[in-house]
């Protein structure tokens, strides 16, 4: 089964996500910081990581780049959502390992855009009207 | 809505714009036109159509452009874009090798996505095209999403569908929430307002025409019409690209489907019966005003 880990210190937006991400088969894991995901990632790893950058004790970015030194950590599929948006942000959150990026705010059509961009979901064609 | 003004509206964009909606398109006029009626200061749909029994021709403009403008995004449907790599531009590459030019078509361009989408694609080839010249020209009924086109200027939400976050990167300059694609990519594009009803014989000939999504709303006749003009458009060799709900295949001869590329066709060398603009009906010839 594919796993998510959705690490955001906001259990709306927790909630939100493991809605959305629920209906696309996966199955979530929750963190509130960058540790409680890194923790998650020791155990088991998740096949994509839906991840904030700005959290208390551990930010998103710091916590990335823990995983990508881990064994294994090059294969989740990491997606940053966050309101961090300036175009700094997005080229360090690449140079650092991330596959994409969403700018919050954000909804069910850019979650499926992002994770079909990285292959985690399969694509499909719109109707056109 | 009541039968008699969605009957007057679907009459109205037919004779304006060739837009064939079917009998339950309710939903997509008022998706489309609730919104129309608010910038218009009207409490409705039935108000607007009252204006436009008026004969206010800006009103009228301003619904078939609600109606015929589509959603759109960047990479669209995906697929059209890797036979644009992977198939039509190494067979144009070899193909093209003495002239060194590609002309392309947008004919349904509408805000930009879809030529910017190609120019990234063609950017994103590199060395391959050094020296070469490529024209994209994009169409659109629509001068309003021209416009846009021409700005380049999309919102947050719309460069998050579709557009891979490494291209919005390289290829895009951020102003705010917004964001604009680069002069150099915007260069790459030129704009023209076109009504695909009417002659478009000046566009010249091209080697590739994206036909996507627009010829759903024509009727039969008209459809047969527009293929008829396209395939005299295009040079023998080249590649058309139809929306992933649009066939040629039981409409016209002109184009054969391209074997195991879903949405590619190429022209058959089968003479069109019937290859003049309006040359269908008086109707389509008296819209001439748009």
């Amino acid at each position: 089964m594919k796993t998510c880990l959705v690490v955001d210190d906001s259990s709306v937006i927790r909630k939100i996500a493991r809605r959305i991400l629920e209906e696309m088969d996966f199955q979530i894991i929750e963190a509130e910081d960058g540790e409680q995901a890194l923790e998650a990632c020791k155990r088991a790893m998740p096949t994509a990581v839906l991840l904030d950058w700005n959290m208390p004790v551990m930010d998103g970015y710091e916590f990335m780049c823990h995983l990508r030194r881990l064994p294994g950590g090059d294969v989740p599929k990491v997606v940053f959502c966050t309101t961090e948006n300036g175009m700094d942000h997005i080229s360090r959150a690449l140079h650092g390992g991330a596959n994409e990026y969403i700018m919050k705010p954000f909804d069910r059509d850019i979650v499926t855009a992002k994770f079909q961009e990285v292959g985690l979901i399969e694509f499909t064609e719109q109707s056109p009207v | 809505m009541t039968p008699p003004d969605y009957e007057y509206l679907r009459k109205l964009l037919k004779d304006h714009s060739g837009l064939d909606l079917s009998a339950d398109k309710q939903y997509l006029i008022e998706s489309r036109l609730l919104p129309l009626s608010r910038k218009c200061g009207v409490s409705g749909i039935a108000d607007l159509v009252q204006k436009m029994k008026g004969g206010s021709s800006t009103i009228i403009a301003q619904v078939v452009e609600a109606m015929t403008t589509n959603e759109t995004f960047f990479f669209r449907d995906k697929v059209p874009f890797e036979h644009f790599r992977d198939t039509i531009m190494p067979e144009m590459l070899k193909a093209r090798a003495n002239r060194k030019s590609i002309r392309i078509w947008c004919a349904a361009g509408s805000t930009g996505q879809e030529p910017y989408s190609l120019a990234m694609s063609l950017k994103e080839m590199g060395a391959v095209l050094a020296g070469w010249r490529v024209e994209i020209i994009a169409t659109d009924l629509s001068t309003e999403v021209l416009e846009k086109s021409k700005s380049g200027v999309y919102s947050q939400f719309e460069v998050q569908r579709g557009l891979p976050i490494q291209l919005l990167v390289k290829y895009f300059k951020q102003n705010g929430e917004f964001w604009q694609i680069s002069p150099e990519l915007r260069a790459m594009v030129q704009h023209r307002q076109l009504n695909l009803l009417h002659d478009f014989s000046q566009l010249g000939v091209f080697d590739v025409i994206f036909c996507r999504n627009v010829l759903i709303y024509f009727d039969q006749d008209t459809k047969i019409n527009i293929f008829g003009r396209l395939a005299r458009g295009m040079e023998g060799d080249g590649f058309l690209v139809l929306g992933a709900a649009e066939t040629v295949v039981g409409l016209t001869d002109v184009f054969k489907p391209f074997p195991d590329k879903r949405g590619l066709y190429r022209p058959s060398g089968a003479r069109a019966a019937s290859p003049q603009a309006g040359g269908l009906t008086p109707r389509i010839a008296a819209m001439a005003g748009r």
